[in-house]
């Protein structure tokens, strides 16, 4: 039998102020020993002072193959974006 | 730490032309492949191939400067290489995970190891035999290692490129901790200066062998460099290690044992005598001083570990079903 | 001299206990232990290099740590023989850990109020790696304890052979007494009750049960060891002592 140990993503906020960052992936048999594992994997060098693991397993992944009709649309809309609008200089930022 | 020398791209592929050219288009255009974008099934069998035989690397790797960990002679000594033989096996886990992106398993990767199917560095097949010997391995070892692993940041397999990264900023503390030790040597006593050139005897034809065979020597090269997988040939990477070595070891006052070994001016670069292929090609197949040592000692941890890794996922189970029940 | 004879069974304790989780690196029944292990035997290595330093100090004839770790033979060695217990099994080797561990939180905890600024120091630090070791411990007897039929087995053969040095943690030495009694050490018989505490949470959920010792074994403090702690201290300071005088 071939036991396989299941896999963990591993986020880590580096310092409060940032968000948790995926840093890589770990085998853990539960969620206890994920934490642990992943404390002593990746924050070696004090790579951080939270960390997050999530079962590979349940996350949600877009299709590539949509990846076309999900992103491409988006593309043209460039009216969302500040740029888009022409303001004169002497009003300064906005 | 890999022998490039071992990986050739697998060329072969069933997809078209057209889907094959849209591909190569978007690796020179220095666009990441993830792990779940169509990718010809060559490119995909040489990564899990190459990653694999990184990450045994890293893993097999542990066991000759491992040796040494108990027999370190000074406790400062002892802590730098207890940390670094314990990077290897991060780094393995690494490379293992971003194989796993690729679908294969580590158990699966671990059998291959274990049954002989998968490669590994040959290096690791020679014997640790004295305290320089784990100067001169994080020195030339390392530094060959590095040499290596610094375009494989630039890899165009986004998960393999992401690890590599990881692991180059944390060996950066390796080849220097290797060649302090050897410093320490090369200006202590008579006994150590002389296991400090004993050393660097035994090791320095088996550095020049990680990087593989002469380019002309080395199948399917073409592809891996077409793939971005690979940016160097064998021999750009093997001369730019020579270059870089040979004033590091004159600065101690060792000597290369290479009697032909000679600045030359024209290509600013050493001429340097030729690696015996013989003994190259026997340690690959398995004829090496340590290589039964090596896979005996990581099939026994591997089996010995059996039964704790069946304990957790055993209570795994019992917890989830305790949990259930008290929901 | 006590207090540095006190410090250097302190640091003893760390340097063997340190020693003995190196000499799994690479054979660790997984990578991610492969991790974990090396994390805890480099606390306990740094620990012992502060205390040797320090008592090298104190004692003020030009001792590095190096000397008192290289230099000193199995009957000088004053480890408890615990930590000097060989790893056997994964089983052993993290009950060996947790028994240490729960010793040493409260230890260190108590050694804040020292009048020894380095022992506050290293108790400072101490204290948090000790509460680790205690959490990843103690997790995997619970996992082992409760878990296949085999490792349970395993985990209670290993109760049965190291609670026999549970007693001596509490011993104070001749040397330790005057320490404590100078307000340099905490006071070792008072720190029965927590550790009992830590060790009946995680027996509880582990299913194990801490067995009546018909006898304890004692003598480390005085150098009487078992037959392993010479084989240990023989590679660990082979090189050292082969080059006397060399730097490294």
């Amino acid at each position: 039998m071939v036991n396989t140990t299941p896999l963990w993503e591993v986020f880590i906020r580096p310092r409060n102020g940032l968000a948790h960052k995926h840093v890589g992936s770990l085998h853990a048999a539960d969620e206890i020993m994920a934490l642990q594992a992943a404390r002593d994997v990746y924050t070696r060098r004090g790579e951080g002072n939270s960390v997050w693991v999530v079962p590979s397993a349940a996350i949600t992944a877009s299709d590539p193959d949509q990846a076309e009709e999900n992103f491409e649309p988006t593309g043209d809309k460039i009216y969302r974006h500040p740029t888009f609008y022409e303001i004169p200089e002497e009003v300064g930022n906005m | 730490m890999y022998s490039q020398g071992l990986i050739g791209a697998d060329g072969r592929t069933d997809e078209t032309p057209e889907f094959l050219e849209a591909f190569q288009q978007r690796v020179d255009a220095e666009e990441k492949i993830e792990p779940t974008d169509a990718m010809p099934e060559g490119y995909r069998r040489t990564l899990v191939r190459q990653i694999g035989q990184h990450a045994h690397s890293e893993i097999v790797g542990m066991l000759p400067e491992g040796n040494w960990i108990t027999r370190a002679p000074s406790l400062r000594r002892k802590a730098a290489l207890l940390a670094k033989v314990q990077d290897e096996g991060g780094h393995g886990l690494y490379l293992y995970s971003a194989a796993e992106t690729l679908g294969v398993s580590r158990e699966q990767m671990t059998e291959e190891l274990h049954s002989g199917k998968a490669k590994y560095s040959s290096i690791f097949n020679y014997p640790t035999l004295s305290w320089a010997d784990i100067g001169t391995v994080g020195w030339l070892v390392d530094g060959a290692a590095i040499m290596n692993q610094i375009p494989l940041c630039r890899c165009s397999f986004g998960p393999y490129a992401r690890a590599m990264i990881r692991v180059c900023k944390e060996e950066s503390f390796h080849q220097r901790q290797g060649y302090e030790i050897i410093m320490t040597l090369a200006q202590g006593t008579e006994a150590q200066k002389e296991m400090a050139q004993d050393s660097l005897n035994r090791w320095w034809w088996p550095a020049l062998m990680m990087f593989g065979p002469h380019d002309g020597d080395s199948e399917h090269s073409d592809q891996s460099m077409k793939w971005k997988i690979k940016r160097f040939t064998n021999d750009e990477l093997r001369q730019k290690f020579i270059d870089a070595t040979v004033p590091q070891a004159e600065y101690l006052g060792l000597k290369v044992p290479d009697p032909e070994l000679k600045w030359n001016e024209e290509k600013g670069g050493y001429d340097h005598g030729e690696i015996d292929w013989d003994e190259f090609w026997r340690v690959v197949k398995g004829h090496g001083r340590m290589n039964r040592d090596r896979i005996k000692a990581r099939k026994a941890a591997w089996d010995n570990g059996a039964w704790v890794r069946e304990a957790a996922t055993a209570h795994a189970e019992k917890r989830r079903t305790r949990r259930m029940a008290a929901e | 001299m006590a207090i540095y004879q006190a410090l250097l069974e302190l640091a003893d304790d760390h340097l063997v206990l340190g020693h003995r989780i190196s000499e799994w690196c690479g054979h660790a029944p997984m990578l991610e232990e492969d991790l974990a292990m090396p994390n805890m035997a480099l606390d306990l290595i740094g620990t012992s290099r502060t205390l040797y330093e320090h008592a090298g100090e104190l004692e003020g004839k030009g001792q590095s740590e190096d000397d008192l770790a290289y230099l000193r033979g199995e009957r000088d060695y004053r480890n408890c023989l615990l930590v000097e217990r060989p790893n056997e099994d994964f089983a052993h080797t993290m009950l060996r850990q947790l028994y240490f561990a729960a010793f040493m939180y409260p230890y260190w905890i108590a050694a804040e109020k020292s009048s020894d600024e380095v022992v506050r120091g290293v108790a400072g630090k101490a204290q948090k790696e000790m509460a680790y070791h205690i959490r990843h411990a103690g997790e995997w007897v619970i996992r082992l304890g409760d878990g296949t039929d085999e490792s349970a087995t395993r985990m209670r053969e290993a109760v049965d052979a190291l609670s026999i040095y549970v007693d001596e943690l509490f011993d104070s030495s001749p040397a330790a007494q005057e320490a404590e009694a100078a307000g340099v050490l905490p006071k070792r018989a008072d720190l029965r009750a927590e550790w009992d505490k830590t060790i009946a949470q995680v027996f509880d959920e582990a299913l194990l049960t801490l067995p009546a010792v018909p006898f304890a074994q004692r003598g480390g403090r005085e150098g009487l060891h078992d037959e392993g702690l010479g084989h240990l201290l023989a590679e660990m300071q082979s090189v050292y002592r082969a080059h006397p005088g060399a730097r490294w």
